[in-house]
């Protein structure tokens, strides 16, 4: 299986800290890959780098082949890459449908002429377009909820939309930065279900970063773990499950060795 | 606001009064009370000047009994307080004034003033009592409305608004009823005597009472009537929408004859700032990029038309154009300079961005007033002679005429924000006003986006430059001031940033109403700073906000309230 | 690597790069023409140094204010401009009857401070109050919101004292006292411009020390460090950003009595001006940065002071000093657009939006 993302040595600096430091990582085509670490470890900046937002002092992201180092970020979506965020950063007083056809964009074509002149290309655009947000907004769970604004979605409903969001692009990969992060048991497991879903349908390689282990564990198929900006373990749930530097970075050193999983 | 002290209400009416006080006597100080005077709301009896000050008594009385955690007579009881002091700070005022030549420092502070606020009552002592008590009585019928049922809260205050809307209409309304002579002869009784402004006693009681029981209407059949309307068949709900259309473009083609030259030319001018406001609307309101520098795409507009058609003067580019020639370049020219604008500040944004926008205003505005390049543009002394508009012959250049040009023009604006707010740009930009950094990430080229929304707008403001170039057939640098570019945005702003009617809303309330009411364009800018502030800290979306847009043809996506989930 | 190289490049950068390269040139053109054509004395050059310096010192008082308020709030207070109009305008009623009474001239020193104490009262109460109406009800708005009611709020403002006191421009009495100049060589200073460079550097100095070494003023800092944390050490967050927005009016209410014995001209129009440049200086200096504000103040005093006469004329503008206001808000735009971190860095974190 080939890798869809490749990232060799980077590192992203701020001033006098090393938020990232000399991180590779592989990443094969179509599969869950999670990245973990306690807080802090710059996980969310490595994403950042990966879609563009952070440019790295040094190393080199290859994506399908092609280099994207130094491209930006919405050079790297049309390229096919998308992402969700940590704290939820929907468009908020859009609707819903809205949000899902602002991810279009990429796919789309039309700028000022076509609109203003109401040509018949622009309106089948449009009208394909409408037909694929309500595609996705069934997709997403969300099918009656089309007009509502999105800061007026309950939490659960504006993860699943961002998500939505982030897949309205058709993107290769998928980044997702904490998904189940202030949900119950129950909507962490829909959302891994769903997660799972969104791979096998959809063929997308999925990046994920998550705290919740009985996720990470439960769907990836490799993981990485960080600390400090640092590669400090790497391979599968079960190679991870029983590390002990994974522990000790999670929980301080002096307690590994204490700790069952 | 949380829960609110209970125990120091009356600390806090006092409070309240003497707040109110303050304003009653800054109004009467810049002057304010002493101009609205001189318009009458009930001919003969209450001026304008007397309304503004029962209105500010009102107004703190009105909020001093606005707690709901207080009983009722608590509540009237802190709204009486509060008026009382008001009143008592103005009659504190007059005693100062009395004893004191405060005209030395407040030019304001003449005896016209002190003859007003003492409601023309020679008797010094007794004029006192009778502000006293008119405090007191008019403090406290409003506490009594507020504390009693908002039903009849709402039918009162609204029927006074009605009341007062058409005492300061006045003059609008009998022009426009020029040509119907019977209406006319038919509500002379409802005004003043002719020459006196404002509605009679009896006028304003019948209006009054036709208000109330509208509203009181409204409120036990309305809500039966409402269903009936939707419950109509598509069709004939369709033939209303037209009907109602059609109407409407009747009306808007007809009105400079029913106008005439005065009224027309300004409607002219708001025509004009709505459509500047149009395009500032997609900049600000589209895609929330806060520009003050605006009026430069006007100026560049209006000094294009002025320079390729004009006959007058020294002539640097003598090419004497007609103005349909020279409109495509003046559109050209301000896109260019949107372009050029925009460039530089693609990575700048909020509080920056607005500052350096501004900034590029200034310079424009002095550089054309400079002499340096007064050989080109005229300096101090503008451009004269501008073309005027001529449609296979026919001169627009009177009022009644150009009105069809602009009326066109604001067409074309509309239509075309119209198109562009639901299509992918439309969007586009949106996204980028919500969250920037996201948008980018979704795929959205800011450069491209932000430039042309830079553009677009500006091309407004030069087309809106333009035709008023040809308006006046002159231009001068002092047209083009920083205060012009916070007119629009304060139009936009009050109208509802984002929304086409709000634009259409805010250019009749901030550019059509000064013009109306003489008295007000002289406080013009203290009330829109006033306006703006107030309607940030209380309706950001303004009066008519941004639509949150329904599709129509997919009746099961058309879902209500929001807990789903 | 070529290809980074062009990936990094766009557009813009071109387009600025081109743009600043040209003003560069036209700066060094202009200057070089100057200079050789030789049409001024160092004496003259000497008097716009100087007089540069006078007028920075202003600017630099009234950035300080910007500055302050932006460190802890991290908005533009638009309203600023009028808080210096507004002390300078009130004290003026003093002056002239200071003046009627010959109080000015006999017991000059104490009269001008009356000034001062007048102005600056003024202003504090003016900054204070709309901080209190129109600033503190929007701490947690969109950004756009409380930008919007600072500009209604300066409106207000400009035009209550319109109505107030009327549009004409009023004259400061002239105080015989400071009329005359000192004389070293080919420096020539007015007594006017020593009280204005001698005072404000004072203010600064009271003002750098008080943030510094005071309690409250380490309170400021923490404050426009991190609001939230510095509520958590216990501090009263609100009293402290009352107390930033007094400190900035009062020096700017200081500066008013300054610009107005330079200038003696006051009007309820006078703030629009200096409040922009002020702002420059702030931004130039680097925003949030206290001893930035200052340098920028008098970098921007200097420049506009001479910058006229010395790249203006030499490119055969006429009429260079009309174009003076276009220099600082030129000044404005290029600080914005190449060095918005400004001189001495920006004291605060990258988030701006």
């Amino acid at each position: 299986m080939a890798n869809i993302l490749t990232t060799e040595t980077v590192t992203k600096r701020f001033g006098g800290l090393t938020a990232v430091n000399t991180l590779s990582i592989e990443i094969p085509e179509k599969s869950i890959y999670s990245v973990i670490g306690p807080n802090g470890a710059g996980k969310t900046t490595f994403f950042n780098c990966i879609t563009g937002f952070y440019k790295p002092e040094e190393g080199e992201i290859v994506f399908n082949g092609r280099s994207i180092l130094g491209l930006s970020s919405d050079q790297i979506n049309h390229r096919g890459i998308s992402r969700t965020y940590q704290n939820i950063r929907l468009f908020s007083n859009l609707t819903a449908i809205e949000n899902l056809l602002v991810g279009q964009h990429p796919l789309m074509k039309a700028t000022l002429f076509g609109p203003i002149f109401g040509t018949a290309a622009t309106k089948r655009e449009e009208k394909a377009a409408l037909e694929e947000s309500l595609r996705l907004l069934n997709f997403i769970g969300l099918a009656k909820k089309g007009d509502l604004l999105a800061r007026n979605l309950p939490y659960g409903d504006q993860r699943r939309l961002e998500i939505g969001r982030a897949l309205a692009s058709k993107p290769k990969m998928l980044l997702l930065d904490e998904p189940t992060a202030g949900m119950n048991p129950n909507e962490t497991e829909e959302m891994t279900k769903f997660i799972r879903h969104l791979r096998d349908e959809l063929g997308i390689t999925i990046l994920l970063i998550e705290h919740d282990m009985r996720v990470v564990m439960g769907i990836s198929e490799k993981i990485t773990v960080l600390d400090y900006g640092e590669k400090i373990a790497e391979g599968t749930p079960k190679d991870i499950q029983g590390n002990q530097r994974v522990i000790e970075a999670y929980l301080g050193r002096g307690t590994a060795g204490q700790v069952n999983h | 606001m949380e829960q609110e002290n209970t125990t120091s209400w009356w600390r806090k009416a006092i409070q309240s009064g003497v707040i109110g006080g303050i304003i009653a006597i800054l109004a009467g100080l810049i002057g304010m009370i002493e101009s609205f005077h001189a318009r009458d709301i009930i001919a003969g009896r209450i001026s304008m000047g007397e309304t503004l000050l029962l209105l500010i008594v009102i107004g703190f009385a009105y909020s001093s009994s606005r707690n709901e955690q207080l009983p009722i007579s608590t509540r009237v009881t802190s709204g009486v307080i509060t008026g009382v002091v008001t009143s008592l700070m103005i009659v504190l005022f007059l005693m100062l004034g009395a004893a004191v030549n405060l005209r030395s420092i407040f030019v304001n502070a003449s005896p016209a003033l002190y003859k007003i606020l003492t409601l023309e009552i020679a008797n010094t002592s007794l004029a006192y009592i009778a502000i006293i008590v008119i405090g007191a009585v008019v403090s406290l019928a409003a506490s009594l409305v507020h504390a009693a049922t908002p039903f009849w809260k709402r039918i009162i205050s609204s029927g006074f608004a009605i009341v007062l809307l058409l005492a300061l209409l006045q003059d609008l309304i009998r022009i426009s009823l020029t040509p119907f002579p019977f209406i006319t002869s038919v509500l002379s009784w409802m005004f003043g005597r002719r020459g006196q402004e404002g509605l009679s006693i009896l006028g304003a009681i019948v209006v009054f009472l036709i208000v109330a029981g509208a509203i009181y209407n409204d409120a036990k059949n309305g809500a039966a009537r409402r269903a009936r309307r939707e419950a109509l068949p598509e069709a004939a709900k369709r033939t209303r929408r037209w009907v109602n259309w059609g109407l409407l473009g009747v009306f808007l083609l007809i009105w400079p004859q029913i106008a005439g030259p005065v009224l027309s030319d300004v409607t002219n001018s708001v025509g004009l700032y709505i459509l500047m406001g149009l395009g500032l609307n997609i900049v600000v309101g589209y895609a929330g990029l806060l520009d003050l520098g605006y009026v430069a795409f006007y100026a560049l507009g209006a000094f294009t038309m002025g320079v390729l058609t004009t006959t007058g003067g020294e002539i640097f580019f003598d090419v004497r154009w007609t103005f349909w020639e020279a409109l495509p370049f003046a559109v050209i020219v301000a896109v260019l300079a949107g372009i050029m604008l925009g460039i530089p500040v693609l990575k700048i944004r909020g509080d920056y961005l607005a500052i350096i926008t501004l900034g590029f205003g200034e310079i424009i505005r002095i550089m054309f007033l400079s002499d340096f390049l007064k050989p080109y543009f005229g300096g101090s002394f503008g451009i004269v002679s501008i073309a005027s508009p001529t449609i296979g012959g026919i001169v627009l250049d009177s009022p009644q005429t150009l009105y069809y040009v602009i009326l066109a023009a604001c067409f074309v604006a509309l239509f075309v924000a119209h198109r562009l707010r639901d299509s992918r740009i439309g969007r586009a930009w949106k996204a980028i006003r919500e969250d920037e950094d996201v948008a980018q990430a979704m795929g959205i080229n800011l450069t491209a986006t932000k430039l042309l929304a830079f553009a677009t707008g500006a091309a407004f403001g030069g087309l809106s430059g333009a035709i008023f170039a040809a308006k006046l057939s002159t231009v001068y640098p002092h047209s083009f001031t920083l205060i012009t570019s916070i007119n629009v945005l304060a139009l936009i702003i009050v109208g509802g940033m984002g929304s086409l009617p709000g634009v259409i809303v805010g250019g009749l309330l901030l550019a059509g109403l000064p013009e109306l009411l003489r008295e007000f364009s002289e406080y013009r800018l203290l009330i829109f700073g006033i306006l703006l502030i107030v309607m940030m800290l209380n309706k950001p979306e303004g009066f008519v906000p941004e639509a949150v847009h329904k599709r129509e043809f997919h009746e099961d996506e058309n879902l209500s309230h929001a807990a789903g989930g | 690597m070529r290809q980074r190289f062009l990936n990094r490049i766009n557009f813009t950068d071109i387009a600025l790069g081109i743009i600043g390269a040209a003003l560069v040139g036209l700066i060094v053109i202009g200057s070089f023409k100057t200079l050789v054509e030789g049409n001024y004395t160092t004496r003259q050059w000497l008097d716009f140094v100087v007089f540069g310096i006078a007028q920075g010192s202003i600017y630099a008082l009234i950035a300080l204010g910007y500055t302050l308020v932006y460190g802890i709030l991290r908005m533009i207070n638009f309203a600023h401009s009028e808080v210096f109009m507004a002390g300078s305008f009130t004290a003026y009623f003093a002056a002239v009857s200071m003046a009627k009474s010959g109080f000015l001239e006999s017991n000059t020193i104490i009269a001008v401070l009356i000034l001062f104490a007048i102005a600056m009262l003024t202003s504090t109460a003016i900054g204070v109050l709309v901080e209190r109406v129109a600033y503190r009800p929007l701490r947690r708005a969109p950004r756009l919101v409380p930008l919007i009611t600072a500009i209604g709020a300066s409106f207000v403002l400009q035009y209550t004292f319109k109505g107030l006191y009327g549009d004409q421009f009023k004259a400061y009495p002239e105080i015989d006292t400071l009329k005359g100049s000192y004389t070293w060589g080919d420096i020539n200073i007015t007594k006017v411009q020593v009280v204005v460079i001698l005072s404000a550097a004072f203010l600064m100095l009271l003002l750098y020390l008080y943030v510094q070494f005071t309690k409250t003023g380490k309170a400021m800092r923490a404050v426009a460090e991190d609001k939230d944390v510095a509520a958590l050490m216990g501090i009263d967050v609100d009293a402290i950003i009352v107390r930033t927005f007094a400190l900035g009016a009062a020096l700017a209410g200081a500066a008013g009595i300054l610009y107005a014995i330079t200038f003696r001209q006051v009007n309820f129009f006078m703030g629009f001006i200096p409040g922009i440049k002020a702002f420059t200086a702030a931004v130039l200096g680097g925003i949030g940065n206290i001893p930035g504000a200052m340098l920028g103040g008098i970098f921007l005093g200097l420049f506009e002071s001479i910058g006229p006469i010395l790249f203006l004329d030499g490119l055969n503008v006429p009429a260079p000093y009309q174009l003076k206001d276009v220099i600082a808000f030129s000044m404005l735009v290029l600080v914005l657009l190449f060095r918005p971190s400004g001189i001495l860095g920006e004291r605060l974190s990258r988030t701006k939006a």
